[in-house]
């Protein structure tokens, strides 16, 4: 082989190098350029007044005290400007019957939670505005709440949206039997109550209500005083955002503007087109004046969307060894008073996922989706994925607890083998590639599970007041949302594909346009360094331009662990075209023959020679565009969109082990393992700040965040005292490590990690937590998992458990030690909270 | 309307301001120092967390007037002549940041914790920061970061950047 390559003058990979972020050094010298930081002369600011109700006629609004306020502009109920007309978009109707009641930006007639808005006011500044809006006086009619899911269910419930006739959004079902990708889960069921060999267990869960709370809280300056209306906006969906309020205000697209500047977290959160955008926007235009909507954190977390909120039935059927033959699913999942932007979709993406990494031969998913006079949900972290995989592996502990069968042996007796990829699943996706025994050897090993197993065992027989519990959780989840087809086979509403520009400057340098949007992912370091290593340039060459509809005008933005395994081939892609646009200029230039040319480490040269021109030469020839081939333009920038044939899919192994102190219900982590398998890694350090911010949030499910609401219908998490947030001290140091089975449905290999830890870590701390307590014959804990419901849950159990009902610490399942023999479809749960 | 003069940043400002200003609204809305940023309105957030005459506060917990004759030292005031702060650095070089909105103020804060004690275990770094809330890093890098500023900032260097005497302020302990 004849190479002219000098290996001394290549630059090192840039891929899998652990770069220390491009995006750092503004933001810990405090130069950033959050929405609110926006000052504009002339600036007006926005304050809405909000429904201290959760269901409610409006009566009437006396706007007249408030008007009178000296710094006043103007004060606007919905009628006023028309917010009350708007139909805010859902972008996944699921069914073709789906039940879509109208959401306004402002409430005209009826408030249908606490918190919605149903008046604006318009001020020289926050504080006046603020103040002003304390003197709107609304006359409210309150009407009955709608809160628990079954009820709202049942016949003669009091509707939320009496025109649509009921409190149901839709049902959306799916059946392995009917779709041919596997059995009848009736006909699996029926067969294992009669076979002596096989038992039925049924279980329900409760998926919490959650709140995403970024820390940035939501913000939105409009200005309209330009040819384009020009909206900052503290967003994760820019350009869904532009079309959306296009689509629904009726403006020309081409006369707005959005721009996400730097951006505080979203988690799932910022995806969404608020109805506090829309009236920032309706007011604006009305004023002709630039005008800001800042909220505040209790505002954040009573009204942007909520997320999770599940009530889920499984029934499995499993035989005495351990095979499971068939898995029933039914969910309730609660929308709030209305759909957001892919609200009613949410629960969907979990039906692929509860039969997650093993091989069930029936299965059957059918969700119900529910009205309640409470906020919106939608998207947050996981999206339906996290619901699913709680579900499915809090079973496995059930099943294993059930049988007496060590749970992680249950686990690998289902799981598919890596020797089995590709793996098309009962779900009807295709697994490309994973090795779920790799992961799992490597977590046990670094967990020490052996070892705390025996300390288990130690502390049980000696009584110990901290009595020590192991969690299993062994995931998988699809990312990279995700091929267009399947989309569109789903109802959705758009497509997801994912675009990037390359621009190449006139002195070697590269400015990237991306239509994904970050918000904290560190999307500029990883995709320099993917540019860099495809064009052979500096990474520091590289400029990642990205939330901006005027210089990245095409994208469908940052969600669903997309970015990397979507953006990031949009890229590649791209760079492929600028190489192979620079080609013929290159071979112009070195009097060569294409076809005599190869690329490596940014240089064109010919073979067997030692001549060359680097892709810098090329860009600067084509800029001076003295002497270029005839018959092709003097440009080697290119644009390439990518469509996925598939999504990825991560999976891993997490392992958590659990101190719970059984005098004061207080749990504290022990220890956490994760091994996480996300394809080829580009950024390491990258990788594993997204893997710690994921556990940090699943854990806090398990164990600390709840938003509920009283009867009345009120928030009762209204503010950060009540809506816990893990601090440093609440959490511990995890061990993370990865093993690569790189994708091979992209040209990268990547999977995505945006997710996983949320995904996988909920249930291995609620399987630990409940490890530790079986022994006394707590059967579960709803979450999170407080010191107050533990110790609850272990004094009931105490005080209803018979002497000779004590549990087996020396069974196989070892700390699983099950207390139960009601191996059958329906059972009581004794001691749940 | 009450008059404040105020040093920060190392430059001294006067202005009337309501005497129901907060700090952090002085900073952002009059003094343009929006490296400081608004987390919440309950005082847990800490994303706020400036110094004052060399200690940490919540600057959504005192009053633009109780800042009057003090010295506030900012996020944006860190750097020495384009020289990184040993903790900015460290939060850097540790990935200890991601979306970075908590950011200033949980530099604000590490720096304050390390100039009570040099040398912090872990667990006295999560205690010290306690009032820092971060949702995106989980805290493991942050932890990093402030004991591998610690050690970077070893020997005898005292962590405080502020000149001026620490004098404790009512009402603004964070």
């Amino acid at each position: 082989m004849t190479t002219t390559e000098n290996p001394t003058n290549a630059p090192a990979p840039e891929i899998g190098r652990d770069r220390r972020r491009k995006e750092d050094r503004r933001l810990i010298t405090g130069r950033t350029r959050w929405t609110d930081n926006q000052a504009i002369t002339g600036l007006l600011h926005l304050s809405i007044v909000r429904s201290p109700f959760a269901h409610a006629e409006i009566q009437g609004i006396d706007t007249s005290a408030a008007k009178q306020v000296p710094g006043v502009v103007g004060v606007y109920t919905a009628a006023d400007i028309g917010a009350d007309a708007v139909q805010l978009p859902c972008a996944w109707p699921i069914t073709k019957d789906m039940k879509a009641p109208q959401r306004p930006a402002l409430a005209g007639s009826r408030v249908n939670f606490a918190g919605e808005g149903v008046a604006v006011v318009v001020a020289r500044s926050a504080a006046i505005a603020k103040d002003a809006a304390e003197l709107v006086e609304v006359d409210y009619a309150e009407l009955e709440p709608v809160l628990d899911m079954e009820d709202a269910l049942k016949d003669g419930a009091t509707l939320v949206h009496p025109e649509i006739g009921t409190n149901a959004n839709a049902q959306w079902v799916f059946d392995s039997g009917e779709a041919g990708s596997g059995g009848s889960v009736a006909e699996a069921l029926s067969a294992a109550e009669k076979d002596d060999d096989q038992v039925v267990i049924h279980r329900r869960f409760r998926q919490q209500r959650l709140v995403p709370v970024f820390m940035e809280p939501r913000s939105t300056v409009v200005d309209p005083t330009g040819e384009q209306l020009v909206m900052w906006s503290s967003t994760q969906v820019p350009h869904i955002l532009k079309t959306m309020l296009a689509l629904t205000l009726g403006l020309p697209e081409n006369k707005l503007r959005v721009i996400a500047p730097d951006v505080g977290g979203g988690f799932g959160g910022k995806i969404a087109v608020a109805p506090e955008e829309v009236v920032t926007l309706l007011v604006a235009r009305k004023l002709g004046k630039p005008v800001k909507w800042t909220e505040t954190r209790s505002e954040s977390l009573l009204t942007a969307h909520h997320g999770r909120d599940q009530i889920q039935d499984l029934t499995i059927a499993v035989t005495k060894d351990g095979i499971i033959k068939g898995l029933d699913v039914k969910l309730l999942a609660d929308m709030g008073a209305y759909l957001g932007l892919v609200g009613p979709g949410v629960p969907i993406l979990g039906a692929f996922m509860f039969n997650a990494i093993y091989k069930i031969p029936a299965y059957r998913f059918d969700c119900t989706n529910v009205f309640t006079t409470k906020t919106l949900t939608d998207a947050y972290r996981g999206a339906g994925r996290p619901e699913a995989t709680f579900g499915i592996e809090r079973m496995m502990d059930e099943v294993a607890v059930e049988l007496g069968i060590e749970p992680m042996e249950l686990r690998r007796k289902n799981w598919i083998k890596h020797e089995e990829f590709p793996y098309t699943t009962v779900s009807t996706l295709t697994y490309d590639t994973g090795n779920y025994e790799a992961a799992t050897d490597q977590a046990l090993q670094m967990f020490d599970y052996d070892g705390l197993r025996r300390e288990q065992q130690e502390r049980r027989q000696r009584g110990d007041v901290k009595q020590l519990g192991i969690g299993i959780s062994t995931f998988t989840e699809m990312c990279g949302l995700a091929p267009s087809r399947v989309l569109g086979s789903l109802d959705y509403g758009a497509g997801g594909w994912e675009t990037a520009s390359i621009r190449m400057l006139p002195t070697g340098k590269a400015e990237v346009v991306v239509g994904v949007s970050p918000h904290g992912q560190g999307h500029e370091t990883a995709f320099s360094q993917i540019v860099a290593d495809k064009l052979g340039i500096a990474f520091e060459d590289v400029e990642i331009l990205h939330g901006d509809t005027q210089s990245s005008y095409r994208g469908l933005d940052t969600y669903g662990s997309r970015s990397l395994a979507v953006g990031g081939i949009a890229m590649v892609k791209a760079a492929e075209k600028v190489i192979e646009k620079a080609k013929p200029i290159a071979a112009h230039m070195l009097e060569a023959s294409e076809d005599d040319l190869e690329f490596t480490g940014g240089k064109f040269t010919v073979k067997g020679t030692d001549k060359g021109v680097g892709i810098a030469d090329v860009a600067l020839a084509v800029f001076a565009a003295h002497d270029y081939p005839e018959g092709i333009e003097p440009d080697i920038d290119a644009h390439a969109t990518f469509d996925p044939e598939n999504f990825s899919f991560p999976h891993g192994t997490h392992l958590c082990a659990v101190e719970v102190d059984t005098e004061t219900g207080f749990v504290h982590l022990h220890k956490y393992v994760c091994v996480d398998d996300v394809g080829t890694v580009i950024n390491p350090l990258i990788v594993e700040g997204q893997v710690h911010g994921g556990l940090a949030q699943g854990i806090a499910q398990a164990l600390f965040e709840e938003a509920p609401y009283d009867e009345s219908g009120t928030l009762l998490s209204g503010t950060l005292v009540d809506y816990t947030l893990p601090s440093a001290a609440d959490l511990i140091s995890f061990d993370t490590a990865n093993t690569a089975t790189p994708s091979t449905t992209n040209p990268l290999g990547v999977k995505g990690v945006g997710e996983a830890g949320t995904i996988a870590s909920t249930p291995a701390v609620v399987n630990a937590v409940l490890d530790a307590v079986r022994q006394y014959g707590v059967k579960d804990i709803d979450m999170p998992t407080t010191p107050f419901r533990v110790w609850t849950a272990i004094n009931s159990a105490k005080g209803t458990a018979g002497r000779g009902d004590e549990a087996d610490v020396a069974s196989p399942g070892a700390g699983l030690g099950s207390t139960a023999s009601d191996i059958s479809k329906g059972d009581t749960q004794g001691g749940h909270l | 309307m009450a008059r404040i003069r105020t040093t920060v940043d190392g430059l001294v400002y006067e202005d009337d301001v309501e005497p129901r200003m907060l700090l952090v609204q002085y900073l952002r809305e009059r003094l343009g120092k929006t490296g400081t940023v608004i987390g919440c309105d309950t005082s847990n957030c800490g994303a706020c967390t400036v110094h004052l005459d060399g200690l940490s506060v919540k600057s959504c917990s005192v009053l633009a007037v109780q800042a009057n004759g003090s010295e506030v030292l900012t996020v944006e005031g860190l750097e020495r002549d384009g020289q990184l702060h040993p903790v900015q650095q460290a939060f850097h070089d540790n990935h200890a940041l991601q979306c970075g909105y908590c950011t200033p103020g949980m530099i604000m804060q590490s720096i304050d914790l390390l100039g009570d004690n040099p040398d912090p275990s872990e667990h006295e770094v999560r205690e010290g920061i306690e009032g820092n809330l971060c949702r995106c890093t989980g805290y493991q890098n942050i932890v990093r970061a402030v004991q591998d500023a610690a050690q970077k900032m070893k020997p005898g260097a005292h962590a405080s950047t502020s000149s001026s005497a620490a004098q404790p302020v009512a009402g603004g302990g964070a």
